[in-house]
């Protein structure tokens, strides 16, 4: 710790601050562009110059520590000024600087509201113009479909530079050019190749980097502001929601160090516009082979006669955007009426519904950060969950990582050894046979994550045994240490929750639906599952969720549900983490509350579900299975003193089939990010870079 | 006047050879090794005597740059770079030494990487100088052949010399530009704190110095450190190569002792000012970045660090720009300013956008088309620019604007009212509205 001034006021802060940190600490508030804590420092904007007492000129608070200070002849601690005439006259002196070749475009900016180059310049600039020369104009830059560029708006702080080249891994962006006229541009005029890329937006302290989709939609005065959690993705990042009466205009990150820091894929960001298109708004039932519209009366009516019949022959499945508490309805039915098929494991995933350590990402993501060995089973984290693979990164920036990868290479930006595609690669290092065994073993923190990729396949039992079995035999569960290294990485936002509340029971997914088509089965109800294959005929289908897509297509009854801005729900990330998501607008015309509607068919069976309100029914869920009332909670390492992942899973031969990710194009993962046109865009440019990449290659 | 035989660089004109064998002859690689077996300690304490002062521009005490240096190499490798960008307008004296002189330069480079315990040394040589840089690597050929640098070499201190060649920007003779553009990135100059004895190349200790202070060490090590000190006042000591260039009759490069009057460099080497020094106008004393001098000061101020600085400029390089009674002291210096808005690597804010306006404001001045006020206008936007950058960049393109003003501020003035006077009105300009 080192004592210093801040315009009189002592303050004691760790001697590794900065002027900038230590400045904040005493409460003395610095303006700044270019500076960014989770970024390198560029120190290039100027704008946070202070005083230091003894300097001959003005410092930039930024870059200069605590530790390079000078203390005074007698042992003084340094002292720094932030209010004296020389700091207002080298702030004023800067924006001014800003300003001459910026834009008076204000009034047509998205920025605009939200602008640190207003705000500042209000706060801290001089009233008044004296440049009387042209303004500079710089060219457009075209940067793909969801970063809108007004280039002239630069200011050159090099913030979207350093986010590419450092959190991204894509180092595509640069700048080009010398003194005035330098510009940032994409070099070759194309969408940045990152998942994470549209967060230069939020980065961009000016108008130059704005929302493509959300141009001239809004103003940020005019928009409601939920706090959510996001469900693109098993990663739970948290979300704020911008709406404005019933039309979602826009996802934001909110900061969640433990999470997503302040970043969201552009999955999570841009798929919001399938929030209108494509959606199920009122219930339909299918007569003469076509589905037609009609009364809520009616719907349930049916969907209550096709449930009341023997309920052996009756199957439920949850679905990837299926939330907690709807399932727990679900689950609450099928048990009043005598149903005993249940599976949310809708991929085919062989993970078994218990105990909890087995199917979460017990490192935690922040854990990520602390490890110093990880192997990559069956998952591509770069597409399936972007911000943990930003994790990976992270940590593999910051010191010695080793990395192994078994499955199908990929860029996933940071290096790592290939140790095989198949699974005989996998029990190659099981049983001790590969060099990357004893970096496992000797790791202090190591980490296994394993892919869906590497669990939903004939073989995933037997798979999961030997990545269990290499958990053990590299002790990568350290309980007395406080480590789980053991992780399941999920890309289901629904998956966790359904397998906390256990619904997972008899006839699996697959075998379900094989029911359905051998006539073993007459009807199947779906909370919203449109990622498989569902049965061709003779069952019938209820669906309940919100667009019309693979589920709805199939089915006989559709109850139209809410999508996941249009409800208070509970989500469980891979990491089983409880969250709460909130409702940002109202569900579409007569659509309702996906665990309302289980309510409403239960009263129409006659095992009327013990709940009227969400508060009840959460109640309950938390009765039954306590894990949900730890809400923001990851459990981390607890109870692995009891979890032996040796026992994982099943004994048998593996087959040599490739390890792949289930994920095949990023983009278009669920129904809403398949509805939405901003995520069309996005999976035509990444398949056209992919297929230049190709041809280059070849 | 020095004597023949006070000076450093016999061959600095190119008289005769620059090969090793002429260089041996005249006093080039004789005693090196003793030198180098008196060890760092005596070395650096040698050069610290010497009073030798960085000859790159800043005047930073070289001994005492030496000495910051990590005594211990420990995980890190030591580096010495040796800034031969030599690009401020009206200075050419490195390049005469690289190409009459380069076993001086050779010779210095060993025994500054004995001393800073630095394996390897990197000459980065303007992109301009071509010749140079070939004549430098045949040197450094002939050096390796015979083992005087190299692997095993007679000196007993295994060390190699690469050439680095520039791309030709200004900005890369900013010793952290430097570096980063050595390391194959963009020259932009680096934050200090850390300063490069600390992390510099490759993240490593480094010392980064003139071609000139490192040509000078050998000879001052040979012929002591109180010969070298002997010459110019306390604190301004030794001898130095001037380069004058402009309205003289003969301009030259001349190594002469420190703190020598100006007029004297100028009258006896040169062949006086162009039509007397009575037609003197003004002069830059050091190189495009120093603020310049009007003729009542040239008359005596002496040349070295402090008298300059006394008079509100400053040595830099040495290069003195002489201008007489014909030259546009106003369009010499719109042009200069051209000159840094071009070369500013626009990475901070005050010198990317301070130079442009600046030039702009300076070149409408330069046919009078401006105001009165904007004179003090543009003396606030060089004050806005100064010491608000990163680098020394953003107070190079001040300083001469400064001195401009300071100095024929009456010409400027005069040349407004007479760009008036000839358009027949008194032109008023409006102000533009804020939404303009």
């Amino acid at each position: 710790m080192a004592k210093i001034l801040v315009d009189g006021v002592e303050v004691d802060v760790p001697a590794e601050y900065t002027l900038l940190q230590a400045c904040e600490a005493a409460g003395a508030e610095i303006p700044r562009f270019c500076y960014h804590e989770r970024l390198s420092i560029a120190g290039n904007c100027r704008m946070c110059l202070v005083e230091l007492k003894g300097a001959p000129k003005p410092v930039a608070s930024c870059a200069w520590g605590v530790r390079d200070c000078r203390s005074g002849p007698n042992g003084e601690p340094p002292e720094v000024f932030t209010k004296t005439p020389l700091v207002k006259k080298a702030r004023e002196g800067v924006m001014e600087f800003l300003l001459i070749n910026h834009p008076l475009d204000c009034p047509i900016c998205d920025q605009g509201g939200e602008c640190d180059l207003q705000d500042q310049s209000m706060a801290y600039g001089r009233s008044g113009a004296r440049f009387e020369e042209n303004k500079r104009a710089v060219e457009e830059k075209d940067m793909g479909p969801l970063v809108k560029t007004v280039m002239t708006r630069c200011i050159q702080c090099t913030r979207c530079v350093r986010f590419a080249a450092e959190v991204a891994g894509a180092p595509e962006i640069g700048a080009t050019g010398r003194g005035e006229d330098m510009e940032i541009t994409t070099y070759l005029e194309q969408a940045l190749s990152s998942e994470l890329s549209a967060n230069v937006i939020d980065l961009c302290p000016v108008g130059a980097l704005t929302s493509k989709p959300y141009a001239f939609n809004a103003r940020p005065w005019e928009l409601k502001k939920t706090e959510s959690v996001d469900v693109m993705d098993a990663v739970g990042a948290n979300i704020r929601i911008d709406a404005r009466g019933s039309e979602v205009l826009r996802v934001l990150p909110r900061l969640n160090e433990e999470i997503n820091e302040e970043w969201i894929s552009d999955k999570t960001r841009f798929a919001e516009d399938g929030l209108k298109r494509q959606r199920l708004d009122r219930p339909f039932v299918r007569r003469a082979g076509k589905l037609t519209a009609t009364t809520w009366d009616e719907a349930l009516t049916a969907a209550a006669k096709a449930l009341s019949g023997d309920p052996a022959r009756i199957g439920a499945l949850a679905g990837d955007l299926a939330c907690a508490e709807s399932m727990k309805a679900a689950l609450d039915l099928m048990a009043a009426l005598g149903v005993a098929n249940l599976d949310c494991r809708v991929d085919g995933a062989k993970l078994p519904p218990g105990p909890r350590p087995a199917y979460l990402f017990n490192t935690t993501i922040m854990g990520v950060e602390d490890a110093d060995a990880v192997l990559l089973v069956g998952t591509n984290p770069r597409i399936e969950a972007p911000l943990i693979n930003a994790r990976i990164r992270k940590a593999w920036l910051r010191k010695p990582l080793a990395v192994g990868v078994i499955g199908e290479p990929a860029d996933l930006t940071y290096r790592y050894e290939h140790l095989g595609a198949s699974p005989a690669a996998l029990a190659d290092l099981a049983a001790g046979r590969s060099a990357f065994f004893d970096i496992l073993k000797n790791a202090r923190r190591p980490m296994i994550v394993l892919g869906q990729g590497a669990l939903a396949r004939d073989d995933g039992a037997q798979v999961l045994r030997l990545a269990g079995r290499l958990a053990a035999a590299a002790g990568v569960v350290k309980p007395d240490e406080g480590w789980n290294g053991f992780n399941v990485l999920h890309t289901a936002a629904a998956r966790v929750a359904g397998l906390d509340l256990g619904f997972a029971v008899g006839l699996t997914a697959a075998q379900q639906i094989m029911a359905a088509n051998t006539g073993h089965l007459d009807t199947l109800l779906l909370l919203g599952v449109d990622e498989m294959e569902l049965p061709r005929a003779g069952a019938t289908v209820i669906y309940i969720g919100s667009h019309g897509d693979r589920g709805a297509h199939r089915a006989d009854i559709i109850l139209p549900g809410a999508a996941y801005t249009e409800k208070h729900a509970t989500w469980v990330n891979t990491e089983g983490r409880v969250q709460y998501g909130r409702r940002a607008a109202f569900p579409k015309g007569e659509a309702r509350d996906d665990w309302a509607i289980l309510r409403a068919l239960s009263d129409r069976l006659g095992k009327t579900l013990p709940y009227n309100d969400l508060q009840s029914l959460r109640a309950k869920m938390m009765a039954d299975h306590p894990s949900f009332a730890g809400i923001d909670y990851a459990p981390g390492a607890q109870g692995s003193e009891r979890f032996d992942p040796a026992s994982l899973g099943e004994d048998g031969p593996v087959t040599a089939a490739p390890l792949r990710s289930p994920i095949e194009d990023f983009y278009l993962t669920n129904p809403i990010a398949r509805a939405s046109a901003t995520m069309a865009a996005c999976s035509e440019a990444a398949s056209a870079r992919r297929a230049v990449h190709r041809v280059a290659a070849e | 006047m020095l004597a023949d035989k006070d000076r450093i660089f016999l061959n600095l004109y190119g008289a005769q050879d620059w090969r090793l064998e002429a260089a041996k002859r005249r006093g080039a690689w004789n005693a090196t090794r003793d030198m180098i077996d008196c060890g760092r300690d005596w070395i650096i304490q040698q050069v610290k005597d010497s009073g030798l002062r960085g000859r790159g521009g800043a005047g930073f005490p070289t001994g005492l740059k030496w000495s910051f240096m990590p005594k211990e190499v420990k995980d890190r490798p030591h580096y010495l770079v040796v800034n031969a960008d030599e690009s401020e307008p009206g200075t050419c004296k490195d390049r005469d030494m690289m190409r009459h002189d380069p076993h001086l330069l050779i010779e210095g480079c060993l025994i500054a990487s004995f001393c800073m315990q630095a394996k390897a040394a990197y000459i980065y040589i303007r992109g301009e100088y071509v010749w140079e840089r070939e004549i430098l690597e045949a040197a450094i050929k002939e050096a390796y052949e015979a083992k005087l640098i190299g692997k095993d070499n007679v000196h007993g201190w295994d060390f190699d010399l690469y050439v680095h060649h520039g791309a030709g920007a200004y900005i890369c003779g900013e010793e952290t530009a430097l570096l980063e553009s050595l390391e194959g990135k963009k020259g932009q100059p680096r934050l200090k704190p850390p300063f490069p004895a600390n992390a510099g190349l490759y993240g490593c200790p480094t010392t980064v110095n003139n071609v000139e202070s490192i040509a000078v060490v050998p000879t001052i090590l040979r012929r002591g450190a109180k010969w070298f000190a002997s010459f110019g006042r306390a604190n301004n000591t030794g001898v130095k190569v001037f380069c004058v260039s402009g309205h003289v009759n003969r301009p030259c490069n001349i190594e002469e002792a420190m703190s020598i009057p100006l007029k004297q460099l100028i009258e006896e080497y040169c062949g006086g000012v162009r039509g007397g020094w009575g037609n003197l106008k003004a002069v830059i004393p050091g190189g495009s970045s120093v603020p310049l001098l009007p003729a009542e000061i040239c008359e005596d101020v002496l040349m070295d660090f402090d008298a300059l600085r006394d008079v509100k400029s400053g040595l830099g390089t040495a290069a003195v720009i002489v201008m007489d009674q014909s030259a546009d002291v106003v369009k010499a210096i719109a042009r200069i300013s051209y000159f840094y808005k071009h070369e500013s690597c626009g990475q901070c804010t005050p010198c990317r956008e301070g130079t442009g306006w600046m030039w702009r404001v300076l070149e409408r001045m330069a046919h009078g088309e401006a105001e009165h006020r904007e004179i003090d206008l543009l003396l606030d936007v060089a004050s806005q620019v100064e010491g608000h950058t990163i680098c020394a960049l953003g107070d190079a393109a001040a300083w001469p604007v400064q001195g401009l003003i300071r100095h024929f501020r009456h010409e400027i003035e005069a040349r407004i009212d007479r760009y008036r006077a000839a358009k027949g009105v008194h032109v008023v300009k409006t102000r533009p509205m804020a939404a303009e």
